[in-house]
């Protein structure tokens, strides 16, 4: 095609790549669907039943966004640090020590009013997570533990850390049966929105990817990090600050996922639980990697796999089938990208 | 700490490292041959998962193992698939084999939760009679524990296919130079990987909990790649990292038997921190026992 416009190529690339990836998403789903008839269970039915409560009204489309809300924010927790070449699998624990940080504080200022507990416990929530993020970020900037293992490691403590605490200081001492926090107090709550489940977390995830897409889009900071990614020694040499970079994209990571933690807790249980994420920043590490870290495919593959996970959900409550089945279906799609091609430096 | 206390988590430190030695020595194979299996903790959860069901079927804990055994190779043969016969990134092949193993061990095992199993017998080569020999009647994953190590050691370094896979560790490209053929011997050093690494989550489940649980390993199958850090490479060096770790894990249960106030949530953090201090330490010296061409992938020679 001799005179296409740049903007005409670009479309016509995007549709192709979108057309491979739905025709990828249905191989999985045909494969995943003949699993589920060897274990006598009924796949159209889930997807038909999915297809109806996430699409069929208001509620249920409302609630998918509610599971998409702490995708968007463990996905870009991956995607930041991926950007300089980093792995980091540790979102599920950090989205833990945001939700742990956060009831801390509202544990000590609960009589205050909202206009300070609500920006206190979104800091916090923040903080949480990034500084559990930044205990592997000073290991692997040092070069003394590679990133990935350590974070997959964290993950294993983080919930031991909340279950001591909601088994021990912080039990509710109304609920005898099941250890959880106190609730929290109305001031402590995030707003929600449209009168559903749908609350202000949504509202922070979208900023956050907004600021992600500008930094890296159009900062130095995002080209730095692009040199970093590429060729860390040769960054280094033209005096990018590597090691600082390492801390701030591990830190601000980690407090993505936290801001999730904290929304779970502020706006959907309203104490801390056990039982905060399904695996949140597992499947956020799948949304990152399968969107190449790109921002527009972040929000793309959040809304897919909010999606996904609502057939385990559909599997789990109507055809007797625990949650992680799902994770079959989501590893599929993974496999097939990752089949497909070579891709050694994809996850950068 | 009493004489009694001391020879109980001796003797059950041996007993619950024992999963964590198979599945070490499955990942130094691996390893060796320059491929990182991080979906180790899926191929784990697949045997833990097959040999409990498979136990549960037909009663008999043997076929149970094979079963896990089988079930870890055939799936660990997918991962060679990916990252040999697709050459993808063998991080990220190996997260995808995680989460496959979650997803697929609780498909497994949904029939079989709260099933009550035969679990792996207890050799009675000591006096059952006597409290203290009785300690040291393990079942026969325990007693061939060690002896498989020093036989993958004999493997690895006193046989032809060792050097060779070890050639390819190194340098795959001089290795096909020397008329060997890298993809073929990771493809079986994977397999090998998927039995020892299927054994491993079998030992969990048929002999240490007797149970099926969703997600049951708890990150052991991460633990055992830090694991093959600590040992450098050496399947020799893997048998006391792994009683090491046994050791961490069963503390928790032998104080608890004494009635010791101490938090379990604390106490079962030791082997995760245990495992982020042992990588810290280690990583203050050079690691030159890597393999130079460890978890690249090869493209054939340029």
């Amino acid at each position: 095609m001799p005179h296409e416009s740049a903007t005409a190529w670009r479309w016509r690339l995007f549709s192709a790549q979108a057309a491979a990836f739905v025709l990828i998403a249905f191989i999985a789903l045909a494969a995943f669907s003949a699993l589920l008839l060897a274990a006598g269970r009924s796949p159209l039915k889930a997807y038909v039943d999915t297809l109806v409560y996430v699409f069929g009204n208001a509620y249920g489309f409302s609630e998918l966004l509610v599971r998409m809300t702490p995708l968007l924010l463990t996905a870009i927790a991956v995607a930041l640090p991926a950007r300089i070449g980093l792995i980091n699998v540790g979102g599920e624990g950090q989205l833990y020590m945001g939700a742990w940080l956060a009831t801390a504080g509202e544990l000590a200022l609960q009589d205050q009013s909202a206009f300070v507990l609500l920006p206190a416990l979104t800091v916090l929530g923040f903080l949480g997570g990034g500084l559990w993020a930044l205990v592997p970020a000073i290991m692997r900037a040092l070069r003394l533990v590679n990133e990935t293992i350590s974070t997959l490691l964290l993950n294993y403590v983080a919930p031991l850390i909340i279950g001591f605490f909601i088994f021990g200081p912080w039990r509710s001492p109304e609920s005898s049966s099941y250890p959880q926090s106190p609730a929290f107090v109305d001031a402590a709550r995030l707003p929600t929105l449209f009168h559903s489940r749908l609350h202000a977390g949504l509202i922070y995830a979208l900023v956050c990817l907004l600021l992600y897409w500008l930094t890296i889009s159009f900062t130095r900071f995002g080209l730095d990090m692009r040199a970093t990614g590429g060729n860390p020694e040769a960054a280094r040499r033209l005096g990018i600050p590597v090691f600082r970079y390492i801390l701030a994209v591990m830190f601000v990571g980690g407090g993505m996922a936290g801001l999730a933690g904290m929304a779970e807790v502020a706006a959907i249980q309203g104490r801390l639980v056990s039982q905060l994420s399904p695996g949140y920043g597992f499947i956020g590490f799948l949304v990152a990697w399968l969107a190449g870290t790109k921002a527009g495919g972040i929000l793309a593959m959040s809304f897919l796999f909010a999606v996904l996970s609502s057939i385990g959900d559909m599997l789990q409550i109507t055809q007797d089938l625990p949650f992680a089945v799902i994770n079959i279906l989501m590893a599929g799609i993974l496999f097939i990208v990752l089949g497909r091609r070579p891709m050694g430096s994809a996850a950068k | 700490m009493n004489g009694a206390l001391l020879a109980g988590v001796l003797a059950s430190s041996i007993w619950s490292g024992t999963s964590l030695l198979y599945a070490t020595l499955g990942e130094i194979v691996g390893e060796r041959g320059g491929i990182v299996n991080l979906g180790l903790e899926g191929i784990m959860l697949i045997g833990a998962a097959t040999g409990f069901a498979a136990t549960a079927v037909t009663g008999d804990p043997y076929i149970g193992l094979a079963a896990a055994a089988l079930s870890g190779s055939i799936a660990n043969l997918g991962f060679a698939y990916l990252v040999v016969g697709r050459r993808a990134n063998q991080l990220a092949s190996g997260l995808a084999f995680m989460f496959f193993g979650f997803g697929l061990s609780a498909l497994v095992g949904r029939p079989f939760v709260g099933a009550p199993i035969v679990g792996l017998p207890k050799l009675e080569l000591f006096d059952p009679a006597n409290v203290t020999s009785r300690l040291v009647n393990y079942d026969i994953l325990v007693y061939l524990g060690p002896p498989i190590a020093v036989l993958v050691w004999w493997l690895l370094f006193h046989t032809r296919w060792g050097l060779w896979l070890r050639a390819v560790g190194e340098s795959p490209a001089s290795a096909l130079a020397a008329g060997i053929r890298p993809a073929a011997l990771q493809y079986q050093a994977l397999a090998v990987a998927g039995i020892l690494g299927g054994i491993g989550g079998a030992h969990l489940s048929l002999s240490l909990t007797l149970t099926w649980a969703e997600g049951m390993t708890d990150g052991r199958g991460f633990i055992a790649i830090a694991l093959v850090i600590f040992a450098k490479w050496n399947p020799l060096w893997a048998i006391a990292g792994a009683f090491l770790f046994g050791a961490a894990e069963s503390l928790q249960l032998q104080l608890q038997a004494v009635g010791a106030d101490v938090s379990p949530f604390l106490m079962n953090m030791i082997p995760y921190l245990l495992t982020l201090l042992v990588l810290t330490l280690w990583g203050f010296r050079r690691q030159v026992a890597a393999p130079a061409a460890l978890g690249r992938t090869f493209f054939g020679a340029e």
